[in-house]
């Protein structure tokens, strides 16, 4: 609800201004009663537009037979209907998909508040109509004012007939312009007797009386006031718009206080048509209390229904917890500011001691005005979510728990006069009274209470086994006990209720709590889902399942049960309840036929998704408790849901990030070290073609080992670069085979010494170390990589070393050479891609590869390879450690057992 | 009459400097730019002996040794790109007698060339019973190793591997050649009992064991034995 006395621009007012633009409009034609020509007026505004050149659409029409009326429909194309077949009757819907598709710029659609055959999309005709507006499309539809549902029950009162088609007074309020349609009560009535107005076959006989002067006078008067004040609102609407200051009327703010007891729906309309009279904001309010959770199911039905009737009225709840009921409704009332408390009368009760609510309420208000609204039961409308039928456990077990009881009290009491005096026998019926009233609630303790009464005094008291009591003590003892028993299970009872009422209560908010554990302990999306579906549908006993959008739509990103497929009309369920953010499928107002109820999943930002939910068959639909758990729980899962996709959204940039610096490291690199080379040899082969002649021996052999060089260098750099991709293509997949470590050092070493010759390369490879079980080619490039950056930083003249030694889980190899030495900040970041420790030296042009694939090769074999200060801190060490393999052990047993020598020379 | 060489490469560049550098060693040589030509010369021209791509246009180099096979005994010489371990082993398996790892210098390629060369003229004198390798020596035909004149006593097994080695000096042998031949054919895959052997090979031959020279690896391929130039 907005607060209405901010004195700048309102910007929920720009803001409905804004949606109304991207909407179709709605245009009302209202009217006191039926007959007034709502629908000629219509068509003729609609024939008007058409010379306009709009394109413009009958949806339905409902001319009832008269001949002007249908007059007016010449020219104007009349979508064909759709046929729906109920109960073997066929019936005639307006066709809201062709409509859509059709997509006109104006639809006349006749009939608001018709109600639509089960089985149609929607409920009602106003909601098709909003999905029309939604679609962007205008809308010109009719509307009597007795279809009003906040008059509902005062047309009943003042006509005597009961309107069941009823619409929301918010789509009323929100059609964004009414054309009053009126015609003075005597000429209606004239017209009616022309015959020109249409009556139902079954509602004959009571048109003389709803046609009467009087009855026309009354609801003319309440159309022509609903036009008015509707005048006066855009009037508001308009000055908050543009900012215009005041005064504004303060608004009044109108608290209704609802409960189980009183006739809530009747309050609620009570207060709408106060709060619309007023001008003033209404909210309805609800207490729960400790004791709220032993109500009926019905009673809570009865209550969520206020609820809902509120929000369709245009009224703002509340769900308020306390369990002083005057003190908490007080002080929101203090909270919201409210000017009037509107309660009900409530029905007497006549096993309270002590003040009513309301007479509490009367006692405490202090500066606010009380009403109190009596009057008989009205009939419910139609319930948008049907009431559950409940399963109560059957009375009679906990009736039959009390009989029994009573008897295993009258054994004991057998047992206890065996030793004891009478007197004590009754403690024995006591403690049957208690349990029965802890176990089974009063009711059944009330049966106790008597029949402990009767069996004490047929069994224990003289003269035995009669229900004559001769004894006045007896007589007391008698009287004493029944009143003890009763008080005792009225007082275990009440306990046991705020027992359960306590459970309830933790379990719900233990219930919420485990769930915004669970997903907030999820880390991936899919975690995250699968903890959504499996709380949802252990919470509710059924079936449980999340859509998300994908580029084909809505599709199944989780189910618990898992489920892969949706039958057609639930898919168009959850199309539906993603596409408009509303609850839609079973058990809802929208495409009830589905067999999943959908909820929106939507956060500040928006809808994320759908979460679909099945009950176990015995509970077809949630019950509203459940309802408002589910929601919660909707709402905790969509805001989990956007976190994960915001996460993937940053681990995205970052991997965006990551791979922009490696392509632009890659393509320096690239520059560089292609075309270094490429110069060298280069300039020898033109020098050697141009200047052949010029040259001595010496140097024309220098030039060519300089080719020869180069050429080497560059096809060591292409090597690296593809090991590189395969390994980041994740195609370097070691072959493992046995191998032997001197063979592969050996390998490397050889071809390293070619191109160092300045450095001495020691190997020194404990003959402990056992066969490992690698690729032998990608280990060989390995140590040909280290061997081969020690050689370029080291000075020459210096020792590189390879040392290797077995450790009980692993072999450790070293390499170790006496160069500079890395720099301790570094020495993670060398085996990073394009990392070189001496960026700008030009002497050891490295491709800053090398180190980045022996980390991955090392990886890829279950090992680990870190750069560490060499002997006594000079110079470098790396540092490989390689996983041996269990088995070793037993195949070099095995194989040695084999090798002895058996001669043969 | 010289020794032909036949040489399948698709690429022009390649074939001519091994062209250039083969006549100036001596050699005739035939050219073919894809795997039908190579087929057919080595029918028709009956070359001494045949240096392959792998990677031709119209056929795998792999089915030219099959084919070439079929009909022929000539020496192939495979050449194959690094990290290629898997082509080079198949190519062996196939009937190829070497192969050579891109890009390699000539010096390189002529050594390849003359040691399959020798082989095929030694096979051709029938068997030569010695095998000199360095300070060893290898009697085939006595079943003696000695090493710098005094005998070297070896296990069954070790005799079969090294003697299986030096059938073809400088050859290389694939892991599952040698293993079938001296182990049986059901012992195709079990590398680590070649790896021990060898090992204990060189402990007794080499002069240094940890950086050998007589039996030498072939990372991911096999070993070959040395007999040095």
């Amino acid at each position: 609800m907005t607060d209405d006395r901010e004195e700048r621009p309102s910007p929920d007012a720009l803001l409905a201004a804004a949606q109304r633009e991207s909407r179709g409009r709605l245009k009302i034609f209202l009217g006191a009663a039926p007959g007034v020509g709502k629908t000629y007026a219509m068509l003729q505004a609609a024939q008007e537009r058409k010379r306009d050149g709009v394109d413009l659409v009958a949806g339905v029409i409902e001319t009832h037979g008269r001949r002007e009326t249908e007059a007016q429909l010449v020219n104007i194309d009349l979508l064909p209907p759709r046929l729906m077949e109920y109960r073997g009757k066929d019936f005639r819907e307006m066709d809201l998909d062709a409509i859509l598709a059709r997509r006109p710029q104006i639809v006349l659609v006749d009939e608001l508040a018709h109600t639509n055959v089960p089985g149609s999309r929607h409920l009602k005709r106003w909601q098709d109509v909003e999905e029309i507006l939604g679609a962007g499309i205008d809308v010109y539809s009719t509307l009597n004012i007795q279809h009003l549902e906040s008059l509902n029950d005062i047309v009943e009162q003042i006509s005597g007939v009961k309107v069941r088609e009823t619409l929301p007074d918010s789509v009323l309020s929100s059609a964004d312009e009414i054309e009053l349609i009126d015609l003075p009560p005597q000429e209606l009535i004239k017209r009616l007797h022309e015959g020109k107005v249409y009556v139902p076959e079954q509602a004959k006989r009571a048109v003389g009386s709803f046609f009467s002067p009087g009855n026309l006078t009354a609801l003319r008067e309440m159309a022509l006031r609903h036009a008015a004040e509707r005048v006066d609102a855009q009037m508001v609407d308009y000055m908050r718009e543009h900012a215009i200051p005041g005064p504004w009327p303060t608004r009044e703010r109108i608290l209704v206080c609802i409960d189980e007891r009183v006739d809530a729906a009747k309050l609620v309309r009570v207060a709408k048509r106060a709060a619309d009279r007023r001008g003033a904001a209404w909210v309805v309010v609800t207490v729960e209390t400790s004791s709220s959770h032993t109500q009926t199911e019905a009673d809570k039905d009865r209550v969520a229904e206020a609820l809902r009737l509120t929000q369709q009225l245009g009224g703002e709840t509340a769900l308020l917890q306390g369990d002083d009921v005057v003190a908490t409704v007080l002080n929101y009332a203090r909270e919201r500011n409210a000017t009037q408390i509107v309660v009900g009368r409530a029905r007497s009760r006549r096993w309270r001691m002590g003040k009513s609510v309301t007479e509490r309420l009367f006692a405490e208000s202090g500066d606010f005005n009380v009403f109190v609204v009596g009057g008989e039961d009205d009939d419910k409308p139609a319930p948008l979510v049907r009431p559950r039928k409940v399963k109560a456990p059957p009375d009679w077990l906990n009736l039959a728990f009390a009989l029994v009881c009573t008897g295993i009290a009258i054994g004991v009491g057998f047992l206890i006069d065996m030793w004891l005096p009478v007197a004590s026998i009754s403690v024995a019926f006591l403690l049957a009274v208690m349990v029965v009233a802890m176990r089974a609630g009063l009711r059944p303790a009330i049966l106790t209470s008597v029949t402990s009464f009767f069996a004490f005094n047929f069994f224990f008291t003289e003269p035995r086994w009669t229900f004559a009591v001769t004894d006045t003590q007896n007589v007391l003892t008698l009287v004493f006990f029944l009143i003890a028993a009763v008080i005792v299970s009225n007082m275990a009872s009440r306990l046991r209720a705020q027992i359960l009422a306590t459970r309830e209560s933790a379990r719900r908010t233990t219930n919420l709590y485990d769930f915004g554990r669970k997903v907030t302990a999820a880390a991936t999306q899919d975690d995250v889902l699968w903890a959504v579906v499996h709380h949802v549908a252990t919470t509710i006993h059924g079936k449980s399942l999340v859509l998300l959008p994908g580029d084909a739509g809505l599709s199944i990103a989780a189910g618990y049960p898992p489920e892969d497929q949706l039958d057609d009309r639930s898919a168009a369920a959850a199309d539906w309840a993603w596409a408009h953010g509303k609850l839609a499928g079973r058990g809802s107002a929208t495409l009830p036929a589905s067999l999943w109820l959908f909820l929106p999943l939507k956060t500040g930002r928006g809808p994320v998704g759908v979460l679909g939910v099945q009950m176990s068959e015995d509970a077809d639909i949630p019950s509203p408790s459940q309802m408002r758990l589910l929601e919660t729980l909707a709402d905790q899962a969509a805001v989990a849901i956007e976190r994960t996709t915001l996460v993937a959204d940053i681990e995205t940039a970052r991997v965006a990030t990551e791979r922009e610096r490696l392509r632009s490291a890659l393509l320096s690199s690239l520059s560089h070290d292609l075309r270094t080379p490429l110069v060298s040899i280069m300039g020898a082969a033109s020098s050697l073609q141009n200047y052949d002649e010029m040259m001595d021996h010496a140097s024309r052999h220098e030039l060519t080992q300089t080719i020869q060089d180069e050429a080497e260098r560059l096809n060591r750099f292409v090597q690296n670069l593809l090991d590189m991709t395969k390994l980041g293509a994740g195609a370097l997949k070691p072959r493992a085979d046995w191998a032997d470590l001197n063979d592969i050092v050996g390998a490397a070493v050889a071809r390293t010494r070619r191109l160092a010759r300045a450095h001495t390369i020691k190997v020194d490879i404990d003959p402990g170390v056992p066969l490992l079980c690698v690729d032998p080619v990608l280990m060989e490039q390995v140590f040909f990589n280290l061997l081969d950056n020690a050689c370029k930083y080291a000075p020459p003249g210096t020792t590189v070393k390879v040392w290797a030694q077995r450790t009980p889980d692993y072999v450790t190899i070293e390499v170790v050479d006496q160069g500079p030495g890395i720099p301790p900040e570094a020495s993670e970041k060398i085996f990073d891609m394009f990392y070189r420790v001496d960026q700008g030296d030009a002497k050891s042009a490295g491709t800053g590869l090398g180190l980045a694939i022996c980390r991955g090769i090392i990886e890829a074999h279950g090992g680990t390879i870190k750069a560490e200060p060499g002997l006594h801190g000079a110079g470098t060490a790396i540092i490989i450690h390689l996983p041996q393999r269990d088995d070793m052990d037993g195949l070099a047993a095995r194989i040695s057992a084999e090798a002895e020598p058996e001669g043969g020379k | 009459m010289s020794t032909r060489i036949l040489v399948i490469d698709d690429e022009p560049q390649i074939r001519k400097f091994m062209r250039i550098s083969l006549t100036a060693n001596g050699y005739e040589v035939i050219e073919a730019e894809n795997a039908a030509q190579g087929i057919e010369a080595a029918n028709s021209q009956q070359p001494d002996l045949l240096i392959l791509d792998l990677g031709l246009p119209d056929l795998d180099g792999q089915e030219v040794i099959s084919a070439v096979r079929e009909r022929s005994d000539v020496p192939i010489v495979v050449l194959s790109v690094r990290a290629g371990e898997l082509d080079k082993v198949e190519a062996l398996d196939r009937g190829a007698n070497d192969y050579i790892v891109k890009p390699f210098g000539v010096a390189e390629l002529m050594a390849r060339v003359r040691a399959v060369l020798r082989q095929r003229a030694i096979k051709g004198k029938g068997n030569d019973d010695v095998v000199e390798a360095g300070t060893v020596q290898i009697d085939l035909g006595r079943r003696i190793v000695t090493r710098d004149g005094a005998e070297v006593h070896l296990s069954k097994r070790e005799w079969g591997l090294l003697a299986f080695l030096a059938s073809q000096p400088d050859h290389v042998l694939t892991h599952k050649q040698i293993l079938k031949e001296v182990w049986g054919p059901a012992h195709g895959e079990d590398t680590a009992y070649l790896r021990v052997y060898v090992n204990q090979l060189r402990q007794k031959l080499e002069a240094d064991p940890s950086a050998p020279t007589l039996i030498v690896t072939d990372a991911g391929v096999g070993y070959r034995l040395k007999r040095g130039e």
